[in-house]
């Protein structure tokens, strides 16, 4: 007996041992994990954007690798969620044209900004930044940064220093939309390259050879001037970044102690993510699980975006779009609040390309709404009817980044243009080849006897919103002016907002093309993306503006 | 059996030929831009014919060929136009994290599958035969993206035991043999093992119920054989060929299922086969596609030299 009670006492005193210890583990262990407050992002991308500066992967490259690492010259305003997102000073204070030369502009630079490897930002980067995409006959010439930068910058030409503070930049044509274009340049560290061009191996001869090498070192360990600065990069798999304390706006210096990005391509495995608490944020959650993200206690944000999701229509001899009534009757007889509600609510009903109250909306006399009563009417005098309906067919895609929910939309909207004598056919093709056919134009081939084309598109910028639509300067296969819509009116309408150079007249001009646009109609406008994303009630201090890009700097973590 | 094993390396070398150029062919022939994955659609025609030539896309199909097979022999499967990385360390890379995926679902998929198949096999037309049989027609007739998504929504979003996707906490350069990152793996190396499972149960039960019949099964058991040494006797008989199917088995599942690894986010073949698709990035997709052909050739091989070993009838044919 008495060595069972010894041996029941030992047993008692182990187990209040173990307990005890456990606690004091515990509580040691504790303030360690929460010390540290980790932001893990589920990107939709199947790869890390490229992370050299020039990120890939579209927009969402740009949304997490560009901004969070790198800066511009010029920014988008990124702190309001309830107005356009409008151009503000990044590494550059100010700019402007040259009275007597408009190919030539000043930009005055930032003083005192530093690369994270702790090199000084100024105009020689400047210049150097400029000629890794446009400059062949550079030592650190990519190719492979070309195409994303040069095509969102079309007119840039050369980078010259006037001082340490001061460059001028030149482009191919008096283009006041320069300074907005110049968002999607990002400043990489010169030095930093530098440095990882000597690490090169000697044996290494070629130059161009060595420039690469050195660039695929510099994209695994970055330098830039953002808010966030690199700190560990496996390919395919997870970036993870530091906060950089000396950012130079005090405003975006980050709260938080790492950011992760995971790229998850499949909607489902980015949902399980966030409801098993793998990650705490993901982008476009699958559709069917709003209820059940919100009813876990996330939050789904959502805003209206410059995404336009349209039908862009064909001016092509037959087309039976080249009667305005009809174009006019189309968009007034989508069902959109029915479309709204078919996706969950995620999406905004659109109005032109720009909304009500931006810059560039214009006031149009054709107000964009759903009334069938209408629409049949234009439809009637036009000389349609319920016996004899108007036929057009359109080429799509089953699905393909941006397009939202293709196939649904567009049989959703086929069904709503029945209502008012309009006959739709589809021509569904597979997603690279609708984006390869939609420069081609509709008078090739490969548009298969199409009237319409459903591309989604960016409307960040003016060439890209608008000119580049109708423009006969853009007309395939210069660009996307699939439908061949244009005259001389919109091409006098484009020059004057191109060359006016004071903001304030640049977007009045702006206006100017998007009303009549609008009154045109060369679009059904259908939707507009809203952006949909989730997170974790943690996160705090989150603004998603109206814009394809978000500012991680500002966020808090609980 | 030397000269056999020549013999069938010299028939794979027209094999990964044919091969390369069948995968390069079909590459090519794919609708869509080579140069989408840098290029967006709204740059300038000028801008496009600017980068086809920097890229080599200008040239003809026959000098890209060339080039392309000419390099690959000497290990270069060119650089990721999407990335700018070298195609073989991206490869390379993804065929181990697929390897570990692929290996654990088959020891898991050939023991179940053997498990099924001589229990049905054994007990044939019982009802244990008909729940053998039952489980296995399952497991080759279920979408495994479909089961994968069920698992995770069950046992990562419900019940919150495992994770969704990645494979491993940090990535899967820091993998260890540990229950933090084999935690990661159970989910897609259980969803991957169904079909396997259920072809290898089929192939089994068929071949033991078809060696059981036999009359010299009769003759050992009139000889007063125990059933262990029986049953040792149909292992033997049914092992060639439930072998040459895992082989076969273990060589699909090497490819990397796209499905699974991207509902799991594994970083494996199957996944950079679904990104190169979708980026278009015709340098990773040839040289994915190649190094999964070859790996399929060899694996081929293999087998045929093990099925030789363990059966000599067949190299005597």
């Amino acid at each position: 007996m008495p060595a069972q009670i010894a041996s029941q006492s030992w047993l008692k005193r182990s187990l209040i041992a173990a307990v005890a210890t456990g606690v004091v583990v515990m509580a040691l262990s504790q303030p360690a994990l929460s010390q540290e407050k980790v932001l893990r992002i589920a990107m939709t991308a199947a790869d890390i954007p490229r992370t050299l500066g020039q990120p890939d992967q579209g927009f969402e490259g740009n949304r997490f690798t560009g901004i969070p690492m790198y800066d511009a010259l010029t920014h988008w305003d990124l702190s309001k969620f309830d107005g356009p997102s409008v151009l503000i000073p990044g590494l550059a204070l100010s700019w402007s044209a040259d009275p007597k030369d408009r190919t030539k502009w000043t930009f005055r630079l930032r003083s005192g900004v530093k690369f994270h490897d702790g090199s000084d930002f100024n105009a020689d980067a400047v210049v150097w930044n400029v000629q890794k995409v446009l400059d062949k006959s550079a030592p650190h010439f990519d190719a492979s940064q070309v195409g994303v930068t040069a095509s969102r910058m079309p007119t840039l030409r050369t980078a010259r220093k006037i001082d340490n503070l001061t460059v001028e930049l030149t482009s191919s044509e008096p283009d006041a939309f320069l300074p907005l274009n110049l968002t999607n340049l990002f400043m990489a560290s010169p030095a930093h390259w530098a440095a990882k061009l000597q690490a090169v191996p000697a044996s290494v001869t070629d130059p161009a050879e060595r420039a690469k090498q050195a660039w695929a070192a510099f994209a695994a360990d970055a330098s830039g001037t953002g808010p966030f600065r690199m700190a560990r990069f496996v390919p395919r798999e997870r970036l993870e970044l530091l906060p950089n304390k000396a950012y130079w706006d005090p405003k975006r210096t980050p709260k938080i102690d790492r950011v992760v990005m995971l790229p998850m391509p499949e909607a489902n495995a980015r949902t399980a993510a966030l409801l098993s608490g793998q990650v705490d944020w993901i982008e476009a959650p699958a559709p069917d699980a709003m209820k059940q993200i919100t009813q876990r206690g996330f939050t789904i944000y959502s805003n209206a975006q410059p995404h336009v999701w349209p039908w862009q229509l064909s001016f092509v001899e037959g087309s039976p779009w080249l009667d305005r009534r009809v174009r006019h009757a189309a968009n007034l007889c989508v069902d959109r609040e029915g479309l709204r509600t078919l996706l969950g609510g995620m999406m905004a009903i659109p109005k032109g390309t720009v909304p009500p109250g931006h810059p560039w909306w214009g006031d149009p006399k054709f107000d964009i709404r759903y009334d069938v009563a209408a629409a049949q009417k234009l439809m009637t005098e036009a000389g349609f009817s319920a016996s004899k309906p108007m036929k057009a067919k359109v080429q799509i895609s089953a699905s393909g980044s941006g397009q939202m929910q293709p196939l649904p939309m567009n049989e959703y909207v086929q069904q709503s243009l029945k209502k008012c004598y309009i006959d739709i056919e589809f021509d569904v093709i597979e997603w690279n080849t609708l984006f390869t056919n939609w420069r081609v134009g509709a008078k090739d081939q490969t548009a298969n006897g199409a009237h319409a084309i459903n591309v989604s598109f960016a409307a960040m910028d003016p060439f890209f919103a608008m000119v580049r639509f109708t423009s006969t300067k853009t007309f395939p296969p210069v660009s996307n002016n699939w439908g061949y819509f244009g005259n001389a009116e919109f091409d006098k309408l484009i020059a004057d907002a191109r060359q006016t150079f004071d903001d304030k007249g640049r977007d009045a001009a702006l206006a100017r093309l998007h009303a009549r646009i609008v009154e045109e109609a060369p679009f059904v406008w259908i939707a507009h993306d809203v952006g949909p994303r989730a997170m974790s009630k943690r996160i705090k201090n989150f603004v998603q503006p109206r814009s394809w890009f978000v500012d991680l700097a500002p966020i808090t973590m609980d | 059996m030397v000269s056999f094993i020549l013999q069938r390396i010299l028939v794979t070398l027209p094999i990964m030929l044919g091969v390369a150029l069948v995968c390069f062919g079909l590459v090519h022939l794919a609708p869509g831009d080579p140069l989408v994955s840098i290029l967006p659609p709204d740059a300038s025609a000028e801008l496009q014919a600017q980068l086809m030539a920097l890229y080599g896309f200008d040239r003809s199909y026959f000098e890209q060929f060339v080039s392309w097979v000419w390099r690959a022999i000497q290990g270069d499967l060119g650089t990721s136009i999407a990335t700018n990385r070298p195609v073989a360390d991206e490869v390379f890379k993804a065929v181990g994290n697929t390897l570990r995926l692929a290996l654990v679902a088959t020891i898991i998929g050939f023991l179940f599958g053997c498990l099924f198949g001589f229990v049905a096999g054994y007990f044939q037309n019982s009802w244990i035969d008909k729940l053998a049989s039952f489980v296995s027609v399952l497991g080759v007739s279920v979408p495994h993206y479909w089961l994968g998504m069920v698992m995770v929504i069950i046992f990562s979003s419900i019940l919150m035991w495992l994770p969704a996707s990645g494979a491993g906490p940090g990535s899967s350069a820091d993998w260890a043999w540990d229950f933090e990152h084999i935690k990661f793996l159970i989910l897609p190396a259980l969803t991957m093992s169904v079909i396997p499972m259920g072809i290898v149960s089929r192939t089994v039960r068929a071949l033991v119920a078809e060696t059981l019949a036999q009359e010299f099964i009769v003759g050992l058991k009139a000889k007063g054989m125990r059933d262990f040494g029986i049953f040792m006797h149909v292992v033997k008989n049914a092992a060639p060929t439930a072998l040459a199917v895992m082989g076969l088995q273990l060589g699909y599942l090497l490819g990397g299922s796209i499905l699974i690894e991207t509902v799991f986010s594994w970083p494996g073949t199957g996944f950079l086969l679904n990104s190169a698709i979708f980026q278009r990035d015709l340098p990773l997709l040839q040289g994915t596609i190649l190094v999964l052909a070859v790996f399929f050739v060899v694996l081929n091989l293999v087998v045929d030299v093990i099925q030789t070993l363990l059966d000599p009838r067949i190299a005597r044919g």
